[in-house]
């Protein structure tokens, strides 16, 4: 008995000390070869000329050559700046005002704020197809006001190739708004009313508390939303596919859809692997940045 | 006891293994899941289980097979092949130089395959001398499709070339009806361009362009001229057209707002479908210009492990082929078979117009495989033409802009 105590009284303190690392061990090994293993091997298969099956044999960077010559995905990186800029910073604006009205103090604010978080319960493909509807000259808006008597209006973006991105970008900023505002609503809550208290006792115009005190104070928010929001642009694909089919032509391709077109329609995959690669550089160029002040501040 | 119940087991045991060997069996995997494709299938796997077989389906829907060649390559990769899978044209060959595909030409000899087909549709069933797929259907994609009505009320013939098409379309556009009814996706875009090149390329030029990708051609006045046609097409579309499906095109003209499409024949089962009669309610006519255009669907038979499958493999490439099924499916489906021997009588007067230019072409060399329904060309290449072919027809860009760009995409997809 005595004998068996201590052989457990160095397991249990063993376990004590190791019990973090053993309960984190299965999700840090499962992280490390799905994401970083899998990184790596998107890697290595940009390097090759992989066709229908991934082969592993390196052939240097010919698929980065290829893909950058092809007017296809200078398209789909033009869609993605365009996309991107315009989605993150309407987002954000339409957002920071919603949620400044619904700061208020206003009766049916828990309504409101449900009603506008809505959006994001629905899947993209949902928000796509419903938009395809509303946008379709055929169908849709413009129909509706020439049908109201203005045979002259005209809302064809859908069909436009030099607008169809444009619709992409109004689906998507009517779907996050509203999460936003949620995100920014919290931040402005989280604001130290002393501080606002003490403005209104100088009588501070109510517009002034806001640029001057609660907006700047929420900097870490809008750095979060910024985070959330780009990464949600940078790997769009259902939305488009839902919307647009990438269409007209391929004018609203964003590189998500050209690189499902060409490892799963064209059997390219050295080349998907490619624009893989580009697609994930494109992230890291705005989470770096992020992780490096988030890292910093904490050293600080 | 136990002594008794493990011999029980092993004589279960024993009766099923030898089940397994007497019994041919076939996984199948394809992406025939809508209502007319369906039903042919079931034919094929009623006509395995009568002659003894196990059949297991593996149907797998979505992106126009995109879906199931996601499936095929995970199964491939992991060793584990189905028999049987609905391929493709120069996919088949693509698919062997993995080394995957397995030899039938056993049976393809035994049948006499080679005497049946069309040698040109047969080259696409071999891999490098030896039969590794069974053709199933010959759809063909350079048909134009009219109604009826709509031309006699205008006083229009089915045109006989394009100059007579672009003439018929403005006279149409006149009296407010869309000449063309068209779908704005990239596969269809492909359709019309590549009709429109067999009229004006010739066969002879159609067969440089996109099958030896020869690059004079590809960047020859006459091509301009494809892309000019094109853009003249693109008048003769109604404004609504982009990611519009193939089938409410169809509905387009058989409800007369629209005149003409051009589609592959899976638009007659449209039409069919709705009870409309061929030479009555809708014409159907080749495109101006000579030649075919085919689109083979084709199982392309992958090396199994087992006598039960190997059985399977060829008893289903056997049947595939087969008289009955060729007529059966291909009533189903719409297309004519690929086998010339098969009587015809139960089909529509649209079938025995393709089947006797199929025959006629096979002769005069003019059958040709259709690029844009990856018949002609691998992914890659095929791709990069569509890809062009769709911004042209999509934005204003000049033909000399389009033929220069298709060139270049054409070297850069290699």
């Amino acid at each position: 008995m005595s004998n068996r105590s201590q052989t457990l009284r160095p397991l249990g303190s063993w376990l004590e000390h190791h019990l973090p690392k053993v309960v984190l061990a299965p999700s840090f090994i499962a992280v490390l070869v799905f994401v970083y293993g899998f990184i790596g091997w998107t890697a290595w298969v940009s390097l090759t000329r992989s066709k229908l099956l991934p082969k592993y044999e390196i052939h240097g960077t010919i698929q980065y050559e290829r893909l950058f010559a092809a007017p296809r995905w200078d398209v789909a990186m033009n869609n993605l700046f365009i996309f991107g800029g315009l989605f993150i910073v309407i987002s954000m604006i339409l957002g920071l005002i919603l949620a400044i009205l619904l700061d208020q103090n206003i009766r049916t604010e828990g309504a409101i704020r449900t009603i506008y978080l809505y959006p994001m319960a629905l899947s993209m493909i949902v928000t796509g197809t419903a938009w395809k509807w509303i946008l379709n000259p055929g169908l849709g808006i413009e129909a509706t006001v020439r049908g109201w008597g203005f045979e002259t209006f005209s809302f064809n973006w859908l069909v436009d190739p030099d607008m169809a991105i444009y619709t992409i970008v109004i689906a998507a900023i009517w779907q996050s708004s509203g999460f936003v505002m949620a995100l920014f609503l919290a931040g402005l809550r989280s604001v130290d009313t002393e501080i606002i208290r003490a403005a209104q006792v100088d009588g501070i115009p109510t517009w002034r508390v806001y640029t001057a005190i609660i907006i700047p104070s929420m900097a870490p928010i809008f750095l979060s939303a910024f985070i959330v929001l780009s990464h949600l642009a940078v790997k769009s694909f259902d939305l488009v596919i839902a919307l647009t089919g990438g269409g007209p032509g391929f004018a609203s391709d964003l590189p998500a859809t050209y690189m499902y077109a060409m490892a799963f329609s064209r059997g390219d995959i050295g080349q998907a692997a490619s624009s893989a690669m580009v697609m994930m550089g494109v992230v890291f160029t705005i989470v770096v940045p992020y992780l490096y002040s988030e890292l910093r501040a904490k050293n600080d | 006891m136990t002594k008794s119940v493990f011999a029980a087991v092993s004589a279960v045991a024993l009766c099923a293994a030898s089940v397994a060997v007497a019994e041919p069996k076939a996984e199948v995997l394809h992406w025939w899941t809508s209502g007319g494709e369906a039903k042919s299938v079931a034919v094929l796997q009623q006509e395995f289980s009568d002659a003894g077989g196990t059949w297991t389906d593996m149907p797998v829907a979505g992106g126009g097979g995109d879906a199931a060649m996601s499936a095929l390559r995970a199964r491939v990769l992991a060793g584990n092949a189905p028999t049987a899978v609905q391929l493709k044209g120069p996919a088949i060959q693509e698919w062997y130089e993995e080394g995957v595909l397995a030899d039938i030409s056993k049976v393809a000899e035994a049948e006499g395959w080679a005497d049946v087909l069309p040698a040109s549709i047969a080259a696409h069933m071999k891999c490098e001398g030896t039969w590794c797929a069974a053709p199933v259907n010959v759809h063909r994609v350079d048909w134009i499709w009219a109604n009826a009505d709509v031309l006699e009320a205008n006083g229009i013939e089915m045109p006989q070339t394009w100059e007579e098409f672009n003439a018929a379309a403005e006279k149409l556009q006149a009296a407010g009806i869309i000449p063309l009814a068209h779908g704005g996706q990239a596969w269809q875009d492909a359709t019309v361009f590549e009709a429109v090149a067999l009229g004006i390329l010739g066969p002879d030029g159609f067969r440089k362009a996109f099958v030896d990708l020869d690059e004079a051609t590809l960047t020859s006045p006459e091509m301009i001229a494809v892309f000019d046609q094109m853009r003249k097409m693109r008048g003769f579309v109604d404004p609504n057209f982009p990611g519009r499906d193939w089938n409410l095109a169809t509905a387009m003209v058989m409800n007369g707002e629209a005149a003409f499409q051009i589609m592959g024949d899976w638009a007659k089962g449209e039409f069919l479908a709705a009870g409309k009669v061929p030479g009555d309610d809708f014409l159907c006519a080749s495109v101006p210009g000579d030649g075919f255009l085919y689109n083979v669907d084709s199982f392309a038979m992958f090396d199994v492990d087992g006598d039960d499958s190997v059985a399977g493999q060829e008893l289903l490439a056997k049947l595939v082929v087969g008289q009955s099924f060729q007529k059966v499916f291909n009533l189903n489906k719409g297309s004519i078979p690929a086998r010339t021997d098969v009587a015809l009588d139960d089909f529509d007067s649209c079938a025995h117009l393709s089947s006797k230019e199929m025959a006629e072409s096979s002769d005069n060399g003019s059958l040709l495989p259709s690029y844009a329904h990856g018949m002609a060309l691998r992914g890659a290449q095929s791709g990069a033409i569509t890809d062009v072919v769709t911004s042209h027809f999509n934005s204003d860009m000049s033909s000399q802009e389009a033929v220069e760009q298709l060139a270049a995409a054409i070297a850069n997809s290699l």
